[in-house]
């Protein structure tokens, strides 16, 4: 049940986090992509914002190594970089300069009712759900 | 090619943004001991066998925090594109990226760099390196972004 609360309050949060961000705007996401264009600096304050604050959480979590529900905290242990992660990257970084949308934002930007995020999601999960089917011959 | 900031539009809020996103990652982190990944998240709702409640929650949580914003403040402005062929193309190669690479801006650009992992940086510089040269192509050189 507090486990459940807790995926909901933070879900809130951070789409909190996207609006008052500016992530949201795909506009001003492309902005602070076209460095060779009028370049609007301030996305990189979120991601500055963002690390400020998770850096403090990962010390507490390397310490503690017991949630607040009592559960081990699980931190991702792959050290490898391979060409899935880099495909992977370049494929992301492609499609983000494109519209502007990543994941998150996009997620958010279905309950403002924008309907481009009703088409950019739906074909987001298609691309997830063909990853999902080609896996096994990936590997 | 030059390089120049346009103050105009630059944002000293997009900072408080950034933080309280952190602390959202920080409250799963310490809470119940999981990433905040968004594209991992997502994709694990497409996986029956795997999917938790709590990750339900979490997307929807996500997709409530506007109409709960509104409550309070004006939604900001979502200027995005409208053209179908760039928003379904787009939607593809992030859904299979983000898996393909095992995360995105939340999990490799916050999560992933806070833990100083050397994947989540090469991840990040890539990502944001590869964005910046599809704007500079799509908006500078062709004019169609």
């Amino acid at each position: 049940m507090l486990k459940n609360m807790i995926g909901l309050v933070a879900g809130l949060l951070f789409g909190f986090g996207l609006l008052i961000s500016g992530m949201t705007n795909p506009a001003k996401v492309q902005g602070f992509l076209d460095v060779f264009g009028a370049w609007d600096i301030s996305l990189a304050l979120v991601m500055g914002g963002g690390l400020i604050a998770a850096i403090v959480g990962v010390q507490i979590a390397k310490r503690q190594k017991i949630s607040w529900i009592g559960t081990p905290i699980e931190m991702p242990t792959k050290t490898t970089i391979n060409k899935k992660l880099l495909m992977g990257a370049i494929l992301f970084g492609i499609g983000w300069g494109l519209v502007g949308i990543c994941p998150g934002p996009g997620i958010v930007m279905l309950g403002t009712g924008v309907w481009q995020a009703y088409v950019f999601i739906p074909a987001m999960i298609i691309g997830m759900l063909i990853y999902q089917w080609l896996e096994p011959k990936l590997n | 090619m030059s390089i120049q900031i346009d103050w105009q539009v630059f944002t000293p809020i997009s900072l408080v943004g950034g933080l309280i996103l952190g602390v959202a990652t920080v409250i799963l982190l310490l809470g119940i001991g999981r990433i905040a990944g968004i594209s991992g998240i997502a994709s694990s709702l497409l996986q029956p066998k795997k999917v938790e409640l709590w990750q339900v929650l979490f997307i929807l949580g996500l997709i409530i925090s506007p109409l709960l914003y509104q409550l309070f403040a004006t939604l900001p402005a979502m200027e995005v594109t409208d053209s179908l062929p760039l928003l379904i193309a787009a939607g593809l190669i992030v859904g299979f990226g983000t898996r393909l690479g095992s995360g995105c801006t939340s999990g490799h650009g916050i999560c992933g760099n806070a833990r100083l992992s050397p994947r989540s940086m090469v991840a990040t510089v890539t990502f944001i390196g590869f964005g910046i040269l599809t704007v500079y192509i799509g908006r500078q050189l062709l004019g169609v972004l």
